[in-house]
């Protein structure tokens, strides 16, 4: 009796996790995005210093970290510097508001992790729009 | 057997290694880091593209070469205390550990010095 009760149970278990059609957890993306993003502005800091560097020493070595930050590639990591600072600021806030408390359930999670996703997007958008206008394009 | 209970012994002990102040100045400089944050992402937008002699005259002022200290050393130790962790999570042979860590505090030093004297000569 008790025999076949456990060869019934045994079928009817699920295998999880099925890897095929496993779907990331919104709050394991924004965890492992947190970590990524962090490890990325650490590396971000030698740029900030480079800028800092090249501004104390005078117009020829700021001409030559102007020349590197206007450069296509010198763009595109600018760009990811301002996406990884805008969300790991951003989720870094979301961190503060859990270690006091609010919002630390599994449907407050998610939905504050894709807010955060949302308004990084936003956020980086606007901030490389006004910049590109405060240098003087589509003028 | 002891009969003694799990508090009691571990009770005098202390806490194991440095107990909460990590997690608490990784929670004090994120929170330094916010007002913080908004300003520099203000000043870069601000500042993008800008002459040098613009940019000089904005970080020479006081208030914004202090802010701009105060960012990169409150960031740099942020960085530090979230790097730290990173390389215990991942890092497992104790040598290469040790070796990272050391070079870790290393370059953030040395990385904080170079920025806060690159203020400095500005600011004077």
């Amino acid at each position: 009796m008790s025999e076949a009760r456990t060869k019934v149970r045994a079928a009817a278990r699920p295998l999880a996790p099925h890897l095929q059609i496993y779907r990331w957890p919104i709050t394991m993306g924004t965890s492992i995005l947190h970590r990524i993003t962090g490890v990325g502005l650490a590396f971000g800091t030698l740029l900030l210093a480079w800028w800092l560097v090249a501004a104390s020493e005078g117009p020829e070595s700021y001409a030559v970290f102007e020349a590197a930050a206007g450069h296509w590639f010198g763009r595109f990591v600018l760009f990811g510097f301002t996406l990884a600072l805008v969300y790991h600021a951003m989720n870094g806030v979301r961190h503060l508001l859990w270690d006091a408390g609010i919002g630390i359930n599994l449907q407050a999670a998610n939905r504050s992790g894709l807010i955060v996703y949302g308004l990084t997007l936003v956020t980086t958008l606007v901030i490389w729009v006004v910049a590109y206008q405060s240098m003087g394009a589509w003028q | 057997m002891s009969i003694q209970t799990p508090l009691g012994r571990v009770r005098g002990y202390g806490s194991a290694k440095s107990g909460t102040q990590h997690f608490w100045y990784q929670r004090m400089t994120a929170v330094a880091l916010v007002p913080l944050t908004l300003w520099f992402v203000w000043a870069v937008v601000r500042y993008t593209g800008a002459p040098h002699a613009e940019v000089m005259s904005f970080l020479s002022h006081p208030v914004s070469g202090i802010a701009m200290a105060m960012f990169v050393v409150v960031g740099l130790v942020h960085m530090l205390l979230g790097a730290k962790v990173v390389i215990e999570d991942y890092i497992h042979r104790e040598s290469t550990k040790i070796a990272l860590l050391v070079l870790l505090h290393f370059a953030v030093f040395a990385v904080a010095l170079t920025c806060v004297v690159a203020v400095l000569r500005i600011l004077t």
